[in-house]
């Protein structure tokens, strides 16, 4: 799902063209992606926000076995993963008791070339996650080619050697065809603060059947509310 | 005796007295039958013999190469039962509960052992009795060709002498003393007065009920193989902390070693460092899959052997693999790039090593309803399961502890409007549910309340799964309560 960089409409900010969209489900979308795996960081808007979860699980590859390491103030605050909900694929969940053994952990995973992806949860800004610990990830991500999600909940964007970064937060979902009441499709709000190669941008983007979709621009919820006045 | 006179030059007729050394000077352990008839017997001293006949051949026995033979009798005698336990030093014991039919018989089978006994030249007294006591007292003291005793063991017992019950020397002569010569003798005194003249351990009423039966004896089999161990003796105690790790360097190649020749790789493995005042260190690790690969075992040991503390110094160390599957050899592929799955197995044993099991886990799913029985954690350690998908929407996080909240809602049944999640409210936008799953009547108390479940969107497109623990009037309790549970992504 991963694909090349192959951007559709509204790559900056400003998009007011986008809200225009006829349904938003239309186009189809790629996430930004680096050229070969390695680390991308990703801030959750807010620790009870589970968001970024559906958008990054969107883009993971399950064919091999993902590793997803979780330091224990992560798990208290914003619950443990749980296999039911991540679909199908074998799964190696890691819980640490600090950010300091979570990044051993994932450092050690991704020097191995028989999983498809890390994913490490630290909470808040730790003295141990520092700019020479991401760039080791990066580093290690590169040359086993394994990507690396660094996910930071209740975290602030300081230094880091992570290629991408991310801001991910819930957007109302899209419209439910069967069920007024009840929320679609998931919906983010995804902004690509720093990238290496790339254009910054934010944008709306649902999940559905497989593939993303621009589902809205900067405005928040602004499809949503389009989709459930014509409904 | 047998077992030498296999391997030696010595002629049958020759007066060959195999010794061993004692306090004062070599004792005779075993005798022909040609020295036997000039007057040496074992356990007499050889100068003792050598003074009644000169001609005597002294040659030192092995004792140690005896108990080897004896073990590998026992595998072997694995043939007729599967229960074989060396008895003493030169007995084996033999558990034929319900085996006898196997071999046409009781009487075929004792007939058996005894011909394939011949065959392999060793001549031995087999006695088959209802208890283990009881048949050795037979084989040692009772008539030299097979004794086969159901229900007149008592009666075939009692002729023997009271050093056919096993009791200590003293005991024995004891009893001698006394003029009980014989186990029926020892029979017919009355339980009470015997047992308060004797000690508990060599009581000759604790015997006697062991041989008839009424107390149990039970056996310890052979073990069928050991597991494969390397040893490292030091000539000075090493104190140096690095001392483990250096001999981890000599005895890991000498183990892999070992599992390449038997086909097996090993899933635990035990550094022990013996200390020279008598204590032990261990370290052990554990692997997810059957390893033999030196660099592998090394590294997962290696952190642990360096923390052994090593006292007044180690003068020994034993690396042994406690558990070993088997493994067969394997080529990865001709480049060298270990597949996939060896690798990750990898990953989990350095992981659980530094992390410690109870941390690096796999989902381990279960059939239940309840959401967080559906989804146990076994460690990662142990074989993965395929993880079923559920057949409705589960949440990609779940807290561990549903944490209560305070909702507003249409009583008594109606959707929620809005909740207060750790002190701060959620307008709730959309909602889809309930979905009810009742309480596991089976396994919980009778007060346990049913779960109405809610997926439930905020203003700001947040989404929760929440639920309402019981009804309004179910007889289980007051008001029902509301719950997080988990969270969408």
């Amino acid at each position: 799902m991963v694909g090349g960089l192959s951007l559709v409409a509204g790559g900056g900010s400003r998009a007011a063209e986008i809200h225009q969209l006829p349904s938003g489900l239309g186009e189809r979308w790629h996430v930004p992606a680096p050229p070969s795996p390695t680390l991308s960081e990703l801030f959750a808007a807010s620790p009870r926000d589970a968001g970024w979860a559906g958008f990054l699980l969107a883009q993971a590859d399950r064919t091999k076995p993902l590793l997803w390491v979780q330091d224990r103030m992560a798990i208290i605050e914003s619950g443990r993963i749980y296999p039911p909900g991540l679909g199908g694929g074998e799964l190696i969940h890691v819980e640490t008791r600090d950010a300091k053994l979570a990044l051993w952990a994932m450092e050690e995973g991704l020097r191995c070339s028989g999983l498809s992806g890390v994913i490490g949860e630290l909470w808040g800004d730790p003295s141990a996650l520092d700019f020479t610990a991401t760039r080791r990830l990066a580093v290690a991500a590169e040359r086993s080619r394994v990507p690396c999600w660094l996910v930071r909940l209740a975290g602030t964007a300081n230094l880091s050697g992570a290629r991408m970064r991310w801001r991910v937060a819930s957007m109302p979902s899209i419209a439910n065809p069967f069920d007024p009441r009840a929320s679609g499709s998931p919906a983010w709000e995804a902004e690509l603060f720093r990238a290496r190669g790339h254009q910054p941008g934010r944008w709306g983007v649902a999940h559905e059947a497989g593939a993303f979709h621009l589902a809205a621009a900067s405005g928040r919820g602004a499809l949503g509310e389009v989709e459930r006045l014509r409904a | 005796m047998e077992r030498w006179a296999r391997s030696s030059d010595f002629g049958p007729d020759d007066p060959v007295v195999l010794t061993v050394e004692g306090t004062h000077g070599p004792i005779i352990h075993a005798v022909t039958q040609a020295a036997a008839e000039r007057g040496a017997r074992a356990g007499s001293r050889l100068t003792d013999a050598r003074a009644i006949d000169p001609a005597l051949v002294a040659v030192p026995a092995d004792p140690a190469g005896d108990e080897a033979l004896l073990e590998r009798l026992a595998r072997w005698s694995g043939r007729w039962s599967p229960l074989v336990e060396v008895d003493g030093a030169n007995a084996l014991r033999l558990d034929v509960t319900g085996v006898a039919h196997l071999f046409g018989g009781e009487r075929k089978l004792v007939a058996d052992v005894q011909t394939r006994f011949a065959v392999a030249g060793l001549s031995t007294r087999v006695a088959m009795a209802p208890t283990a006591a009881a048949a050795w007292a037979l084989a040692h003291y009772g008539d030299p060709t097979a004794v086969i005793c159901g229900k007149d063991t008592g009666a075939k017992l009692a002729d023997l002498p009271v050093a056919a019950l096993r009791l200590p020397p003293g005991a024995t002569r004891t009893l001698e003393r006394l003029g009980l010569k014989t186990v029926g003798m020892l029979a017919g005194i009355e339980r009470r007065s015997l047992a308060r003249r004797f000690r508990e351990a060599d009581n000759p009423v604790d015997a006697l009920d062991r041989a008839l039966g009424r107390k149990p004896e039970p056996l310890t089999s052979v073990p069928t193989s050991r597991s494969p161990r390397a040893l490292l003796k030091l000539e000075e105690p090493a104190t140096h902390p690095e001392a483990p790790s250096q001999a981890l360097e000599r005895l890991i190649p000498d183990l892999v070693q070992q599992l390449q020749r038997r086909h097996l790789g090993a899933r635990r493995l035990t550094l022990i460092g013996f200390r020279v005042d008598g204590s032990t260190a261990v370290a052990s690790v554990a692997t997810s899959i059957p390893s033999r690969e030196p660099k592998h075992l090394q590294r997962l040991i290696a952190d642990k052997a360096a923390a052994l503390d090593p006292g007044f110094g180690f003068d020994a160390f034993a690396l042994e693999a406690s558990w070993a599957e088997n493994l067969a050899s394997a080529q990865d592929s001709l480049v060298e790039e270990p597949s996939g799955t060896r690798e990750v197995a990898r990953l989990v044993d350095r992981l659980s090593v530094k992390l410690g099991p109870d941390n690096v886990r796999r989902p381990q799913p279960h059939e239940s309803h309840l959401p967080e029985r559906a989804s146990g954690w076994g460690p990662a350690l142990e074989k993965a399961e395929p993880v079923c998908t559920p057949k409705s929407v589960r949440p990609q996080r779940m807290l561990d502890r549903p944490e209560a909240i305070a909702v507003v809602y249409a009583t008594p049944e109606g959707v929620p409007r809005r909740f207060v999640w750790r002190r701060a409210v959620h307008d709730i936008a959309r909602v889809e549910g309930p979905e009810r799953i009742a309480p596991e009547w089976w396994r919980e108390r009778s007060t346990a309340r049913l779960r109405d479940y809610y997926r439930v969107e905020d203003q700001s497109g947040r989404r929760y799964w929440i639920y309402r623990e019981g009804l309004i009037g179910d007889g289980r309790g007051g008001l029902p309560e509301w719950y997080m549970h988990g969270l969408f992504g």
